[in-house]
C-alpha cells in the first residue's frame, strides 16, 4: 500500500487523509505531486473523470479541505447559467478569506467582468502566494453554456495571470468536450470503478458505533452477495445497508444469537435482502415505507408497489382511438384495405410482403400517421356510429397530453397533423381486453 | 377625430366608451322568449335558487371526496418533515442518502377536474401546514431557469402575504433581480425562520403550522414536464450529484376514481326528492354517455346538468311549479289564466283529463279555479312517487347489482335509466334478473333482505311501515328455516353416498337420470317456496312504485326532456355543421329560392356552396381548369340566356375572379391546400360526406 508522502505537509495530515479516501490513495498521491506546493504553480487545469460514485467530488473535497488549500467548489447543475455560475465563484471568492463580509452584490454578465473581478478578489486577499483551486463538479454543462466558458475556464491561469488551477468533475471522457475551435488540453485524470473488495472496505469502514467493526462487516459481506450482481453504485449500496440493519441485528437485540453466529444471521437476513431487492431498490416502495414495514413486520404484499397503480382509466372513446392510433402506428398503410373492408379477398402475407416489410414492425418502432387515417380507423373498428364531434377531437389532443400518443413535427401545425403512438404491446393489449377488442387480430405482425 | 393626412395612412380608432351595448341582465333573457306573463321573473328566482342549492351540494360531495386523500397527505407531509428533525444526528440518517419526500398523486386522465383538485389541496396545505407552497406547471417551465424563477416568484410572494406588516424589504426587490439559485433559497428560507420563530406565534395561521415549516413544491402535470428540467431541478434540490430517482422517497396517493365519483353525484343530485328538478331518461343518458365515452369529467357532467336547469326554467313556462311541494302549492293559486291554459295543452294532462267522466272533464277544462284544486293534488302525488320511487329503486339494486353477469346493469343509474325509460317489468332483462334472483342461496338472500329493510327504515316514504313489517316477517321465517335444514341434508347425503358406490358407467347414468326425475317431480322444499314468495313480493313492489315518470300527469313540470338541445350544446359536430351549411345553405338561411330537393345543384347558392359541392365529388387531388369550368357551367347554366357567353371557350372574368374568391374560402375552411405534386391541382383534406 502506498503510503502518502509529501515534504510541503506535515506527516499528520498525510496520516489522517489516507485514512479517509480508502482505496484512491494512489489517485491522490498522483494529485498531491501534481499540485506540488502551496505556492508553486501547476497545471491550469485539471480534467478528473470517471463513472458515477466513484469518488470523485468525495476525493477532491477530502484533500482541498483536509490540507487547508483555498478553493472554490462549485456545482454546475445547480449555477445553470454562465452568469450564476461566475457569480457564485465569486461570491465563494469573497467568503472564503476575507472575515468581513461584503454584503454588495456584483454584477457579472460576461467573462471579461469575470476575469476583471477576479483579479480584484484575488488581489484582496492574502491568496497570492498559494495556488487558488476552482473545482467545477459536473462540467458536462459547461458544454450546454456559451462557447466561449469552457475554453475560457481550461486556460484561466493565463488570463488572469494570477495562481490559479481549474478543476474539472465529470462523468465522461474528456474526448466529449473538445470544442471544435480548439483549446488548451487539460491534464486528464482516470478514477477507476471500485473493485468488489473496495466496496467491502469501503462499506464496511463506517460501521455503526454500538456493533464491532467485524460484525458490520460481516453484515457488509452479506449483503454485496445479494445485490452486488445488480448495484455497484456505492451510495446506493451504502443506503441500502442502513435502511436494512436494523433488521439484521434484530437477533442480536432480542438476544437469540450472538454477534458471532453468522450462520444464523444470514439465515434471518437473507430472504428479507432478496425481498428488499424486488421492492425498496426498485424504488417500488420508498425506504420510508419500507422502515415502516419492518417496524410492523407486516407483509409487503399489503403495500401496493407504484407499478400496481400503472393502469391507466380512459373513457370509452378514448380507449378506441388509442387502438386505432396503435393499429396506424404499426400497419402498413396498403393493408388497411385488408383489415378494415368487409370484402377484401384473400390475401396471403408471403405474396403481400414487399422485402423490407419482412422484419416485425414492433421492431422498428411506431411509424407517423395522418389524422384522417386515424378516424377513418375509428370509425371502422366501433361498432356503433360515431359522429366526428368536437369532444373526439379534443379527446386526441388529450390523449398527447397524457403522453399516450405523440404530435410528429410542429405543434403549430394545423393542416394535416401527423401523431405516433407512444403506448407498448402490454398496455395496448390490456387496453382493448376492457373493450372486449381482440387487437391482435387486427395486427399484421401477428397475421 | 380627423384623418386629414398627406400620405395614405391607415387610422386606428378605438371604440369609444359610450357606444357600448349595456348587455341585459340575466334574468331579461327570460322575459324575452316569452311574454311577462308567465312569471319570468319568478322562474329565474326558483331557478337561480336551486342552482345555488346544487352547486353547495356539488362542492360538499367534492369537498367528502377529497378530505381522505388530502388527509393522508397531510399527514404524509407532517410525517416525513419531522423524521428529517429527528433523526440528524443518528447513524443511518448519516448513511443514507438524502431523499426528498415525494408524494405522487394518480388522478387519472379527467384532466378537467384537476384545476379545482389542485386548488383546494394547496388551500388544505397552506392552512394546515406550510405556507409555503408553489404550484408549478409544465407549460410555464420550459428550461430549468423559468422553473426556478417560478418557483421563487411564488415562495417569496407569499412569504409575503403572511406578514406583509414587517417585511418591507422583501416587498422592494423586484422579481428578475432576486438571483434565482438554491444558495439564494436557502438564504431567504434561513431567514425567514428565523423571523418567525422569534415572533410572538400570535398569528393563528403560524402557529397551526410546524416548527420551521417544510417548502412544497407541486408539479401539477408531471407527466409533461420535459425530463432534463426534473432531473436538473430534484439534482438541485438535493445538493448532492446522484442518479436522479433514487433522490425521490416516492409514495404513492390515489384519488379517487372518476366513475365512483360520478356515482356518488348522482346519488346525491337525482336519487334524492331535495330537488324538484329531475331529468328525464333521454337527458340523462345524453349526460352519462358524454361522461363514459368522451371526458371522465364530474366538472362537465354539472355543467351539463346546470345546462339542463336554464334551459328547462327558461323554456317551459309552467316550471314556476318546479320547487319544493309546500311553494308550489301556494303559487298554483295565483297562477294566470294563460298559465292554466299551458297546463290544459300538456299531453299528459291531457290524458288525465280523457280518463275522467265527462262533467268533470268540462269542469277542468273551463273552470280555472277546479283546476287549480286538480294541480294540487296532482302535484302531491307527484310528490308522493318521488317519496316511494328512490327507496324502492334502491331496494331493487340491492337485487340486481348481486346477480351475475348484472342483466340490469351494476350500477344504480343504469337501472334508475332503465325504470325511466318504460315499464322496467315488461323487459326481458327484468325478466332474466328475476330468474336468477329466484336461485338465489339463502345467506344472499338474508343479507339483501337486512339491506332493503335498512334501506325502507331511513327512507320518508310513509307506505312503507307494511312493507318493513312483511320483509321482517320473511327474515323471521328464513330464521326458523334453519331448524329444519339438518333432515334434509341428510337426505341429500344419503344419496350422495349411494352415487359414490356406483363404479360402473351405465349404473352411474342410470342413477343420475333418477335422481334427476325424482328432484323434478319433487315438490320444492319450504326454502325454495319462501324464496319464491320473497322475489314475488319485490316484484310486486316494483310494479307498483316504479312506474315510469313520463307515464305521471304533470311530469312535464318536473322533469327537462329536450335531450336534443342539450345534446345540441354539449356535443357539438363542426364537421357536420360545416358540412350541412355548405351542402345544404337553406337550413341556416333559410331562403325559399334555395330550397333545393337534394342532388342537384343550384346557381342561387352562394359561390363558396358550388364550389363545395363540386369539389365532393373529386378524388384527392383536384384540376383548377376543370374545377372552374364545371363552376361556370353551373352558374351560366340556368342563367341560359347569355348564349354567345356560353359559346365561346373564355371564362368571364368575373366568374373567374368568383371562383378564386370561393376556392381561397374553402382552403380558409380547411377543406382544401395546395398540393407540391402538381402546380395546377390543390389536395382535399377531408373525404367521404363529412
Amino acid at each position: 500500500m502506498p503510503n502518502l508522502e509529501h515534504p510541503a505537509y506535515p506527516a499528520a495530515t498525510l496520516l489522517r487523509l489516507e485514512s479517509l479516501v480508502p482505496c484512491r490513495e494512489s489517485q491522490v498521491s498522483m494529485l498531491l505531486s501534481i499540485f506540488g506546493e502551496r505556492q508553486q504553480f501547476t497545471f491550469p487545469s485539471i480534467f478528473i473523470y470517471g463513472h458515477k460514485s466513484s469518488g470523485k467530488t468525495y476525493v477532491m473535497q477530502t484533500l482541498l479541505n483536509t490540507l487547508q488549500l483555498p478553493h472554490v467548489f462549485v456545482n454546475c447543475v445547480e449555477y445553470f447559467t454562465s452568469r450564476l455560475l461566475l457569480e457564485e465563484i465569486l461570491i465563494q471568492l469573497q467568503n472564503c478569506s476575507s472575515e468581513t463580509k461584503h454584503a454588495s452584490r456584483m454584477l457579472c454578465d460576461t467573462f471579461n467582468d469575470f476575469v476583471r473581478l477576479f483579479k480584484q478578489a484575488v488581489a484582496s486577499q492574502d491568496l497570492q502566494d498559494q495556488t487558488l483551486y476552482i473545482v467545477l463538479d459536473r462540467a458536462e454543462q459547461l458544454r450546454e453554456m456559451e462557447a466561449n466558458i469552457l475554453p475560457a475556464f481550461l486556460r484561466l491561469q493565463e488570463l488572469t495571470d494570477r495562481n490559479v488551477t481549474v478543476v474539472l468533475l465529470s462523468e465522461i471522457v474528456w474526448e466529449l468536450f473538445r470544442p471544435s475551435t480548439g483549446c488548451f488540453e487539460p491534464f486528464t485524470l482516470y478514477f477507476p470503478d471500485y473493485s468488489i473488495g473496495h466496496l467491502q472496505k469501503i462499506l464496511s469502514h463506517n460501521h455503526p458505533p454500538e456493533y464491532s467493526a467485524d460484525f458490520y462487516a460481516a453484515y457488509i459481506n452479506i449483503l454485496l452477495g445479494v445485490f452486488y450482481m445488480v448495484c455497484r453504485d456505492l451510495k446506493e449500496l451504502q443506503h441500502l445497508a442502513a435502511l436494512n440493519f436494523s433488521k439484521y441485528c434484530e437477533p442480536v437485540v432480542r438476544g437469540e444469537a450472538n454477534e458471532r453466529d453468522t450462520r444464523k444471521l444470514w439465515k434471518n437476513i437473507e430472504p428479507h435482502l432478496k425481498k428488499a431487492m424486488q421492492t425498496v431498490y426498485l424504488r417500488e416502495i420508498s425506504s420510508s415505507q419500507w422502515e415502516r414495514l419492518q417496524c410492523a413486520d407486516g407483509e409487503p404484499g399489503q403495500l401496493k408497489g407504484l407499478s400496481a397503480h400503472a393502469h391507466v382509466e380512459l373513457p370509452y372513446y378514448s380507449k378506441f382511438l388509442l387502438i386505432a392510433a396503435y393499429l396506424a402506428s404499426y400497419n402498413p398503410v396498403r393493408t388497411d384495405k385488408r383489415f378494415f373492408l368487409k370484402h377484401h379477398g384473400k390475401i396471403k402475407k408471403t405474396s403481400f410482403m414487399k422485402k423490407h416489410e419482412k422484419t416485425s414492425n414492433h421492431l422498428l418502432g411506431p411509424k407517423p400517421f395522418p389524422l384522417d387515417r386515424l378516424l377513418a380507423i375509428l370509425y371502422s373498428i366501433v361498432d356503433n356510429r360515431v359522429a366526428p364531434t368536437a369532444n373526439i377531437f379534443s379527446q386526441i389532443t388529450s390523449l398527447v397530453t397524457l403522453q399516450l400518443l405523440s404530435l410528429v413535427g410542429h405543434n403549430d401545425q394545423l393542416d394535416g397533423p401527423r401523431y405516433k403512438c407512444t403506448v407498448s404491446l402490454d398496455f395496448i393489449r390490456a387496453i382493448a381486453r376492457t373493450v372486449n377488442f381482440d387487437i391482435i387480430k387486427y395486427l399484421y405482425d401477428f397475421l | 377625430m380627423s384623418t386629414c393626412s398627406v400620405s395614405k395612412g391607415c387610422f386606428v380608432f378605438k371604440p369609444s366608451p359610450k357606444k357600448r351595448r349595456v348587455s341585459p341582465k340575466t334574468a331579461e333573457y327570460f322575459k324575452e322568449a316569452n311574454n311577462d306573463s308567465e312569471d319570468s321573473g319568478l322562474r329565474f328566482a326558483t331557478c337561480q335558487s336551486l342552482w345555488k342549492q346544487i352547486k353547495s351540494e356539488t362542492e360538499q360531495v367534492q369537498e367528502e371526496l377529497n378530505k381522505q386523500l388530502f388527509d393522508n397527505l397531510v399527514s404524509f407531509l407532517r410525517r416525513s418533515h419531522s423524521e428529517f428533525q429527528e433523526k440528524t444526528t443518528e447513524w443511518t440518517c448519516r448513511m443514507k442518502s438524502r431523499e426528498i419526500p415525494t408524494a405522487a398523486l394518480v388522478l387519472g386522465v379527467n384532466v378537467t377536474d384537476h384545476d379545482l383538485t389542485f386548488k383546494s389541496l394547496s388551500e388544505v396545505l397552506q392552512n394546515n401546514i406550510t405556507p409555503y407552497v408553489a404550484l408549478l406547471q409544465a407549460k410555464d417551465c420550459p428550461g430549468i431557469k423559468n422553473l426556478m424563477q417560478k418557483l421563487m416568484g411564488q415562495l417569496m410572494n407569499c412569504c409575503i402575504d403572511v406578514d406583509s406588516s414587517d417585511e418591507e424589504d422583501y416587498v422592494q426587490v423586484s422579481q428578475h433581480r432576486i438571483r434565482c439559485s438554491m444558495t439564494s433559497l436557502i438564504s431567504w428560507y434561513e431567514n425567514i425562520t428565523k423571523k418567525t420563530d422569534s415572533e410572538t406565534p400570535s398569528k393563528k395561521r403560524i402557529s397551526r403550522h410546524l416548527q420551521s415549516p417544510p417548502v412544497v413544491v407541486i408539479f401539477k402535470d408531471m407527466e409533461s414536464f420535459t425530463t432534463k428540467v426534473l432531473q436538473d431541478f430534484i439534482g438541485i434540490s438535493s445538493l448532492l450529484p446522484h442518479s436522479v430517482s433514487s433522490l425521490l422517497c416516492i409514495e404513492l396517493f390515489q384519488s379517487l376514481s372518476c366513475k365512483e365519483h360520478l356515482s356518488t353525484i348522482i346519488d346525491k343530485l337525482l336519487l334524492t326528492t331535495q330537488f324538484a328538478f329531475k331529468l328525464s331518461e333521454k337527458v340523462l343518458q345524453v349526460l352519462i354517455n358524454i361522461f363514459l365515452y368522451h371526458d371522465f369529467s364530474v366538472q362537465n357532467f354539472i355543467k351539463g346538468f346546470q345546462l339542463c336547469i336554464v334551459e328547462h326554467f327558461h323554456s317551459q313556462p309552467l316550471s314556476v311549479l318546479c320547487c319544493q311541494l309546500v311553494e308550489a302549492k301556494k303559487r298554483v293559486n295565483s297562477l294566470s289564466h294563460s298559465q292554466c291554459e299551458n297546463i290544459r295543452r300538456l299531453p299528459s294532462f291531457r290524458r288525465y283529463v280523457e280518463s275522467q267522466v265527462s262533467e268533470k272533464q268540462i269542469a277542468l277544462l273551463t273552470a280555472d279555479n277546479f283546476l287549480k284544486e286538480v294541480i294540487q293534488k296532482l302535484l302531491e302525488d307527484l310528490h308522493v312517487y318521488h317519496e316511494n320511487y328512490v327507496p324502492v329503486l334502491r331496494c331493487l339494486h340491492v337485487f340486481t347489482s348481486s346477480l351475475p353477469k348484472y342483466p340490469l346493469g351494476k350500477q344504480i343509474r343504469e337501472l334508475h335509466c332503465a325504470c325511466l325509460e318504460n315499464r322496467v317489468w315488461e323487459t326481458e332483462e327484468y325478466e332474466s334478473s328475476l330468474q336468477l334472483a329466484r336461485m338465489l342461496n339463502k345467506s344472499d338472500l338474508v343479507t339483501m333482505l337486512q339491506k332493503c329493510v335498512e334501506i325502507f327504515v331511513s327512507s320518508s316514504g310513509k307506505e312503507f311501515d307494511k312493507v318493513v313489517e312483511k320483509l321482517k316477517e320473511f327474515l323471521a321465517q328464513f330464521q326458523k328455516l334453519e331448524a329444519g335444514a339438518c333432515q334434509e341434508r341428510g337426505e341429500s347425503v344419503s344419496s350422495q353416498k349411494e352415487l359414490q358406490k356406483k363404479t360402473d358407467l351405465y349404473h352411474l347414468q342410470k342413477t343420475l337420470l333418477e335422481l334427476k326425475e325424482s328432484r323434478r317431480s319433487k315438490k320444492l322444499t319450504k326454502f325454495e317456496m319462501l324464496r319464491f314468495e320473497v322475489v314475488d313480493f319485490i316484484d310486486n313492489l316494483v310494479r307498483n312504485y316504479l312506474v315510469p315518470a313520463d307515464h305521471k300527469t304533470l311530469h312535464e313540470i318536473m322533469y327537462f326532456n329536450t335531450a336534443s338541445a342539450l345534446r345540441e350544446h354539449l356535443n357539438a359536430a363542426p364537421r357536420i355543421a360545416l358540412h350541412t351549411a355548405l351542402n345544404n345553405p337553406y337550413c341556416y338561411l333559410k331562403n325559399q329560392a334555395l330550397k333545393s330537393d337534394g342532388g342537384s345543384i343550384s346557381n342561387k347558392a352562394p359561390d363558396i356552396c358550388i364550389v363545395y359541392k363540386l369539389h365532393l365529388e373529386c378524388g384527392r387531388l383536384i384540376n383548377l381548369v376543370d374545377w372552374l369550368e364545371a363552376f361556370s357551367t353551373v352558374v351560366m347554366a340556368v342563367e341560359g340566356t347569355n348564349e354567345d357567353a356560353a359559346a365561346s371557350d373564355q371564362v368571364d372574368d368575373i366568374i373567374h375572379a368568383r371562383f378564386i374568391q370561393a376556392v381561397s374560402e374553402l382552403e380558409l375552411l380547411g377543406f382544401i391546400k395546395p398540393s407540391k405534386q402538381k402546380t395546377d391541382h390543390v389536395a382535399r383534406l377531408t373525404w367521404g360526406g363529412c
